[in-house]
């Protein structure tokens, strides 16, 4: 086999200024892990720079899937940070996708769906962490863009509003009105790269939106919740050029304030936002590495065939 | 028709051609019959469908007086004298906002859990088949069983009980409760068609976010299928207007809202009436009032009614499908 030259690779640099601003602060989350950096830090160079500030989130140890007897992920081992895009590439079925669900518990509304194995969220197996709670701190964003029928701010708006809160509280401090929570949604629209287009209406119903517009929401939604790892299942896939890389300039710039993991067919969009890239085949982690390192120096047999095309 | 194009070319001798492939000339004598028989009932069952409106209309508008439905009705063997039909109007509206009342948060809440929960599953199909068994069961057998349930003591708050201590088991409560078990099955129905259709990744957003079920169905399935919910609520006041045995059974037909006496609002609730297809039926020439115009100039306004209902109906699910589109 001759060797491999991989295609031209567009990389996306940190916008020039982008306004990230710090995600609300999530109690006694993470101490340790430092604040989020401001601004992009917007480096020269052809090649994209590292963020300033890599901290480690999540580390999946050992982590085994299966639906019934039949195992879909297998012994996968790989950690999540902050500062980075990790992108889980590789075939349909390759379980990709499960294992991104089973990092916010999603794949247990699967009857029969089990996990062997450890995951960790800041130190903390997320079993022992409240399941809602999880799933606001490792939020989701799927392929199909879904916003719910009501308005672009009760969309983002439903993210914020609690949960939990006792019914004796409840009445003490009433529904969060829309002043309460106007700076949040705006804050979350705004990281999502939407704000520009829908400030002169945010009552104006989602399902109005184009399809780009509607996952940019589906990302403020996500942001809403203040997350500390958002979790990506092929956004892209059911959008145009022109969103897709509206939606990708977004997620580049959204590393340095939350953990960013995304599942993606599409190499070239594997190579133009990752930091780190996981090529997984038929339930195993095939290859880890920096983007550089699996699309240009691919270890792997496999890695090579996927990445030219071989298959997949 | 073929949507390959005329001049799918076998090159530049082909000629374009004009007429679709399948024309009916091709087609073996049988298609062709039932073709036409097609044709035939479909136009038939329009002129059928027109001429029952023009007709209703023609007979009612010529019998229909303002003051008929202003007028309450009196007892007379004379039809100059009966009076109008402003009671069964009444009635017609307070059953069928009785049988709403009790069905819509019934039949949502069925739909809901057979959609969302329906653990255990043998439990759920028991639901199921209970509410299709209240969906086939005629009314006038529903009305015979209200008759019989609400005639118990127990249940005599709902209704008159007479100087002997005889339960009546007739009245607005009673006739209201059961057409509740009328229009039940068309809620459930088109919630739950409307829930099915609302894909999973939409609910799997929600919980995304850290939301539970409960917050899940009552935040965004409930709002999405809502367009549903109406058209069912709408269908299932057409069945309730349309009845008419369970009127005659349990509401008792009376000429008039007889009230039962005590608070005012109770006494007529628990007290009898008709309603606008029961009046048709009694003052028809088959019935007892024998004020045939009247009966007509009554079923223009029930038609009037019913069709407007379906007029909504039209709409509302028109809208639906459009919400729907992104979901």
């Amino acid at each position: 086999m001759t060797p491999l030259t991989p295609p031209p690779a567009r990389r996306i640099e940190p916008g020039g200024a982008p306004t990230l601003i710090d995600p609300p602060p999530r109690g006694a989350a993470s101490p340790t892990t430092g604040a989020p950096a401001i601004g992009g830090a917007a480096r020269n160079g052809s090649r994209r720079a590292p963020a300033a500030q890599v901290t480690e989130r999540m580390r999946i140890e050992a982590v085994s899937l299966a639906y019934g007897n039949k195992w879909v992920v297998r012994d996968v081992s790989l950690p999540v940070r902050q500062g980075e895009v990790l992108a889980l590439i590789g075939a349909s079925g390759s379980g990709k996708t499960t294992l991104l669900r089973s990092l916010n518990r999603l794949t247990e509304i699967t009857a029969g769906a089990s996990r062997t194995g450890r995951v960790t969220l800041d130190g903390e197996e997320i079993e022992r962490i409240e399941v809602n709670e999880l799933r606001r701190r490792i939020s989701m964003v799927f392929q199909q863009p879904n916003p719910f029928p009501m308005s672009i701010f009760e969309n983002v708006a439903y993210a914020l509003r609690e949960e939990h809160t006792a019914r004796r509280d409840r009445k003490r401090r009433g529904r969060r009105g829309r002043r309460e929570l106007e700076p949040a949604v705006i804050d979350a629209v705004r990281r999502a790269g939407l704000y520009d287009e829908v400030a002169d209406d945010l009552d104006r119903p989602a399902l109005r939106l184009s399809g780009g517009q509607q996952q940019r929401l589906c990302i403020a939604r996500a942001l809403a919740a203040g997350p500390e790892v958002l979790l990506l299942d092929e956004p892209c896939s059911a959008l145009d050029p022109i969103s897709t890389a509206t939606i990708e300039q977004q997620i580049v710039g959204l590393r340095e304030s939350v953990a960013i993991v995304i599942v993606t067919h599409n190499l070239q969009q594997a190579m133009r936002v990752a930091d780190h890239v996981a090529f997984m085949h038929l339930g195993e982690l095939v290859e880890y590495g920096t983007s550089e390192q699996v699309f240009e120096r691919p270890s792997q047999q496999r890695t090579r065939e996927y990445i030219s095309g071989a298959f997949g | 028709m073929r949507s390959q194009p005329a001049t799918a070319g076998t090159g530049p001798a082909a000629k374009p051609r004009s007429k679709p492939r399948d024309s009916i000339s091709s087609w073996p004598w049988t298609d062709r019959i039932a073709y036409g028989l097609c044709w035939a009932a479909g136009i038939a069952l329009c002129a059928i469908a027109a001429w029952i409106v023009l007709y209703m209309a023609i007979k009612g508008v010529s019998y229909l007086k303002p003051s008929l439905l202003v007028q309450s009705p009196v007892g007379s063997p004379n039809q100059s004298g009966s009076g109008g039909f402003l009671d069964p109007i009444e009635g017609t509206f307070l059953v069928t906002a009785i049988g709403i009342v009790v069905a819509a948060p019934l039949g949502v809440a069925v739909a809901v859990w057979l959609s969302e929960y329906a653990r255990p599953a043998g439990l759920a199909r028991a639901v199921e088949s209970g509410v299709e068994t209240i969906a086939g069961t005629p009314s006038v057998v529903l009305a015979i069983f209200g008759l019989l349930v609400f005639s118990k003591s127990f249940l005599a708050f709902l209704s008159q009980t007479s100087a002997g201590g005889a339960v009546f088991g007739r009245s607005f409560l009673t006739a209201g409760l059961i057409m509740s078990l009328l229009a039940i099955p068309l809620i459930v129905g088109s919630t739950r068609e409307a829930l099915a259709q609302v894909p999973a990744h939409v609910r799997e957003a929600s919980y995304a976010l850290g939301k539970t079920k409960a917050t899940t169905i009552r935040r965004v399935l409930l709002p999405s299928v809502r367009p549903s919910i109406a058209s069912g609520i709408t269908l299932g006041m057409g069945r309730i207007i349309g009845d008419t045995a369970i009127i005659v059974i349990l509401l008792g037909a009376s000429l008039r809202l007889e009230g039962a006496g005590g608070a005012p609002i109770l006494s007529i609730l628990r007290g009898t009436g008709s309603t606008l297809t029961s009046y048709v039926k009694e003052n028809s020439p088959a019935g007892e009032g024998n004020a045939p115009q009247k009966a007509y100039a009554a079923a223009f306004v029930l038609l009037v009614i019913v069709i407007a209902l379906n007029a909504v109906v039209v709409r509302l699910s028109g809208g639906q499908s459009h919400a729907d589109g992104t979901l």
